[in-house]
């Protein structure tokens, strides 16, 4: 009974000293922290992805408390209703940034664009690219290795076998950029997801001239200025022989699209155009 | 006991088919293409335009800084355009084209083949000469031969080593050089030995080359300071490091040059490009390029024009075998898989090496069974699969402290592996990154 | 014209692999196991066949059915660990015991740290010390030499030479006349003792070093500093008390500590990677074999050795880097 009571008592007495010593502890290191940084914490998705630009959730939670203009930070992965919860915890004004999403900007699937070598090294795109241009005549074009696919944090993105290009779930997309930064040719862009995700863009990346382009990708842009002229809101530049539409500029008229000689130009989501023309626009996003 | 490196190494087959195969002139191809990047460093300024009329030797590129190069036309004719044409790696780099007319040489060249022992430049016209020819490392680093030659304030060179050790399987175009041109050589290391102002110079060739050891030992006889010494055979014997090290026992410490230990490497056919230029007054715009492979018909040593294109070679050989899997510019260790035979010869190519499907194909990579074998045989004394981990996890801090940087791509590693890992292919990308990342922070 | 390939350098490779090197450590246990048939008959074969064929389905089963990849069975591996295991068992264990060691050895040992590579510990040593914590009787229950040709699980047992003596100095005898009762060292040479399947003859184990060094399978390190440090430390402890501890040739030749140190210590997954790690690896190795054997509780302690060892190669892999280029620095000398 003795020895019961004895080790209660030492126990007890140890654990009150220890508790003591320990509430004195924590009161003199105490570090203070915004409260509010937890409750934006809270509202984010805790997908730690990176695509903000910050190192995790908390440092962009971080982020915008400590700023006063917050209307450039933004949650791709949250969207809007995110950021006007968070904004709201603040009482910060917030821009509605609109929507993006990833393209794939290169069509050479195997059918068109014709192997001229065969790859037979390490599977990394960042390695083939930095031994040589690829195994086909475009040396801009996807090597179709997969490290986008690899870098996706949201199983947003697959290998298609057939085309050996990547493609990309729009429903899963939450554009944070890991696979435009994986990619070492610069094929993948963000774009603007577009009302009822309706896009417009070209498929293309080649920066060769028309002939060789031509010859080296069925499908390739060749800079032949035709969509420029067609477009009436001069959202088509052509720079280094490639053609490009600044989204903020297109108004979806679609008229570039069915101009393009080398099917080079994509249209998404749109409903089936009266048969006019049979296009084949090749698969692609969904 | 024959001297090698203290580290590491392997022994892959030789397959020195072309060896004894005289050096045969290649005809002047009907158009060269002449890239005005082919060494390391600044790429090379055109002075040259559409339309103009060229001859063999005028200069038609010229150095943009100290460590870059001026280069010279290979031929004679019209200019027929500045631009961009597929390089070995199907990248687009700027050329010099040229539709060849004669074969009409700069006035200046001394075309007589007689040999001219009397050096009668001085030290500092020595250097000039060597960089004004756009003479490059000839072992296929191509680094400029003048920078190396300039010793910097503060530093001592007492030896010269010239490399003819030519450690890579398959290539023989140094072993023929020293064959047929020995004396030019040895003048051409009285010439550098001029201008580095050293009383000693060795010349280490590998003991797979007992003919050419002979032979270069007899020559040195006439020749104050220069000694052969006869090397194990063992790869990368041919590497700068390496090679200081089995010469005169010297380790170069991690990211320092030659000169930290008081010596110089140059190549042997870098050595006799110097004796030209500076004998002859010739500018650097042949070389030559061995021709060889399995099924090769008539593997062969070419003089070659620079901006020739590999198919003539490859035709002049007995055209391109059947069952070809892969040509590579360089030996099979360290050279470069082309990815078209349009490609024009540079500075830089010391062989084209033509090999069959069979062994182009890489193994399947398995899982890596540690049994150390990679580590034992890093020449640097690095842990390849460590280094290929990191790179592959993308922990760059981790493979500068592993000393990626000192790895020197020979490829042993990945020869070794039993397992067929790409070791080398990471270890190339980490290389890269971690090099990106400790030149923005010392900026 | 074929289309060309394109890889990065090298683009030789020496022809060596996985498989060359699993099949060369098993032709190099060749020699032991006919040893081991040659002493211990029948059993020695039951056991052996057992262990190697059980392995082999395991990691044929697990592969194919739980983790759904590629079976690789035939890299030779799965035999190898089941060779090992077999020569870490008396000859005279029934097989319903071999299969769980099996099971072990490739199921808990190698597959669930993710297959060939990724393993800490040796994992036919795993099998081997899971048997003989559950299974102790029948674990030590060693067929005698020579006399069982034909028997199987109705050997006639004996002791090992290990256990005479450590028993026998538990109770006060001396060495020299524990010495007297076990087989002479020459006999221990050439096999003539109890033990396990593959810990019989030593002379078997060395033909089976000098075949993977020659093949260069693997370097001596690991070998030499394990013997090299048992006999330095039983030699030191024998000098110092001659009739209390046995002397170094004794260690050496008898129980696993042969077949340790050449076949299950230099086992390439789970041992250093640099030549001096795997010279401190062996060291550690051979002061634990001896303090085990010597003031333990077991008469043996190889295998418990090996594996306490395995469990430091990542620290000492962390830590001992090889010796890298342009450490020793020479600088030119003044003209």
């Amino acid at each position: 009974m003795n020895v019961v009571l004895i080790t209660i008592i030492s126990l007890g007495v140890l654990g009150t000293l220890a508790a003591i010593i320990l509430y004195f502890v924590a009161q003199k290191f105490k570090v203070f922290e915004d409260p509010r940084i937890d409750q934006v914490e809270e509202v984010l998705p805790a997908a730690n992805c990176g695509g903000c630009g910050f190192p995790g959730c908390r440092a962009f939670a971080e982020a915008m408390v400590k700023s006063d203009d917050i209307s450039d930070l933004n949650c791709p992965v949250g969207g809007a209703e995110t950021m006007s919860a968070a904004a709201g915890i603040l009482g910060k004004e917030v821009a509605a940034a609109a929507p993006t999403v990833a393209v794939v900007r290169c069509n050479g699937t195997c059918d068109n664009r014709p192997k001229v070598t065969n790859y037979d090294g390490a599977t990394s795109c960042t390695i083939a690219s930095s031994l040589y241009g690829g195994d086909t005549g475009c040396s801009d074009g996807c090597y179709g290795l997969g490290e986008c696919v690899d870098a996706c944090n949201f199983d947003a993105m697959y290998m298609d076998e057939k085309t050996g290009l990547p493609v990309i779930i729009e429903d899963n997309c939450v554009s944070c950029g890991a696979c435009v930064d994986a990619c070492p040719k610069d094929i993948i862009e963000l774009r603007k997801k577009g009302p009822k995700s309706r896009r417009i863009f070209v498929s293309c990346v080649n920066k060769d001239k028309g002939a060789p382009a031509k010859k080296a990708c069925s499908v390739a842009c060749i800079s032949c200025k035709k969509c420029q002229k067609a477009c009436p809101f001069e959202a088509i530049t052509i720079e280094n022989n490639l053609a490009y539409i600044h989204d903020d500029k297109c108004k979806l008229c679609r008229k570039c699209v069915s101009e393009c000689p080398t099917n080079a130009i994509h249209e998404l989501n749109f409903p089936p155009k009266k048969p006019k023309v049979e296009k084949v626009v090749p698969e692609n996003a969904e | 006991m024959l001297k090698t490196f203290s580290l590491g190494g392997v022994h892959p087959a030789e397959n020195k088919f072309s060896a004894g195969k005289k050096i045969e002139t290649l005809p002047v191809p009907e158009q060269v293409s002449v890239p005005i990047a082919q060494h390391i460093g600044a790429p090379s300024e055109p002075v040259v335009k559409k339309g103009d009329e060229v001859k063999v030797g005028q200069l038609i590129a010229k150095s943009t800084g100290f460590v870059s190069t001026n280069i010279h036309s290979p031929v004679s004719g019209k200019v027929f355009k500045v631009d961009d044409i597929l390089d070995a790696s199907g990248y687009k780099r700027k050329a010099i084209i040229i539709k060849v007319e004669g074969d009409e040489w700069d006035e200046n060249i001394n075309r007589n083949a007689d040999l001219v022992t009397d050096i009668t430049l001085s030290k500092e016209e020595i250097v000039k000469k060597v960089g004004e020819a756009g003479i490059v490392g000839l072992g296929g680093a191509t680094f400029p031969a003048h920078v190396k030659l300039s010793v910097p304030p503060g530093k001592t060179c007492d030896v010269l080593i010239l490399n003819a050790v030519e450690c890579e399987p398959y290539l023989t175009s140094d072993h023929q050089l020293m064959m047929e041109k020995g004396e030019e050589i040895m003048v051409g290391t009285q010439i550098l030995m001029k201008a580095l102002d050293v009383t000693k110079a060795i010349i280490g060739i590998e003991n797979n080359k007992k003919d050419a050891i002979d032979h270069m030992s007899n020559l040195a006889q006439k020749y104050d300071g220069i000694t052969i010494e006869a090397l194990k055979v063992q790869y990368p014997q041919g590497g700068e490091k390496q090679l200081i090290d089995a010469c005169i026992q010297r380790q170069i410490p991690s990211g320092k040059l030659p000169i930290e230990v008081g010596a110089v490497v140059q190549n042997v056919g870098t050595t006799y490009a110097v004796y030209e230029a500076v004998q002859k007054n010739k500018p650097l715009f042949e070389r030559i390029v061995t021709v060889t492979g399995k099924s090769v018909s008539k593997p062969s040593n070419f003089l070659t024009r620079v901006g020739t294109p590999v198919s003539a070679l490859i035709n002049a050989a007995g055209g391109l075998p059947e069952d070809t899997g892969k040509v590579i510019g360089g030996g099979p260790m360290m050279g470069k898989a082309l990815s078209s035979i349009e490609v024009p010869v540079t500075k830089g190519s010391s062989g084209i090496l033509i090999m069959p499907d069979k062994i182009a194909k890489r193994g399947t990579m398995e899982p890596c069974i540690r049994c150390s074998k990679c580590v034992s045989v890093c020449p640097m004394g690095l842990s390849p699969y460590l280094l290929m981990t990191v790179s592959d996890k993308a922990i760059w801090d981790r493979a500068e402290e592993e000393k990626i940087m000192d790895c020197i791509e020979c490829g042993s590693c990945s020869y070794t592996c039993p397992a067929s890992r790409p070791l080398l292919d990471y270890i190339r990308l980490g290389k890269g990154k971690v090099g990106n990342i400790m030149r923005s922070r010392n900026k | 014209m074929n289309t060309l390939t394109v890889s990065p350098s090298p683009h030789v490779h020496s022809g060596d692999s996985v498989k060359k090197n699993m099949y060369g450590v098993i032709i190099a246990l060749l020699p032991a196991l006919a040893a081991s048939v040659y002493y211990f008959g029948l059993g020695a074969l039951i056991v052996t066949m057992a262990a190697v064929i059980s392995c082999v389905f395991f990691e044929w089963a697990i592969q194919k059915y739980l983790l759904k990849t590629n079976p690789t069975v035939l890299d030779g591996s799965a035999a190898l660990t089941g060779l090992l295991l077999a020569f870490n068992m008396p000859t005279n264990l029934p097989i319903w015991i071999i299969i769980i060691g099996s099971l072990v050895a490739i199921g808990i040992g190698k597959m669930s740290f993710g297959g060939l590579g990724n393993n800490i510990f040796n994992p036919a040593l795993v099998g081997r010390v899971f048997l003989l914590i559950s299974f102790p009787v029948q674990m030590t229950l060693w067929p005698k030499p020579s006399e069982n040709m034909t028997n199987y699980l109705d050997a006639t047992t004996g002791a090992t030479p290990l256990s005479v003596m450590k028993e026998g100095l538990a109770n006060g005898e001396s060495v020299s006349s524990l010495m007297a009762k076990i087989p002479s060292l020459s006999e221990l040479f050439f096999g003539n003792l109890g033990g396990s399947a593959g810990e019989v003859a030593a002379v078997a184990l060395l033909i089976g070093l000098v075949y993977m060094l020659i093949r260069k399978i693997i370097t001596w390190h690991i070998p030499v500093s394990i013997i090299a440090t048992v006999a330095v430390f039983s030699g030191i402890l024998n000098l110092a008390s001659p009739e209390q501890f046995a002397g170094p040739l004794f260690h050496i030749l008898t129980g696993g500590l042969m077949l340790g140190a050449i076949f299950m210590a230099t086992d390439y997954v789970s041992s250093p990677m640099a030549n001096k790690g795997m010279i401190i690896f062996g060291i550690g190795i051979g002061v634990i074999t001896v303090v085990i054997r010597v003031f333990g509780a077991y008469p043996e302690g190889v295998s418990f050795a090996i594996l306490i060892m395995n469990g430091f190669v990542p620290l000492i892999d962390k830590y001992v880097k090889p010796k890298r280029f342009g450490e020793v620095v020479k600088t030119a000398g003044k003209k």
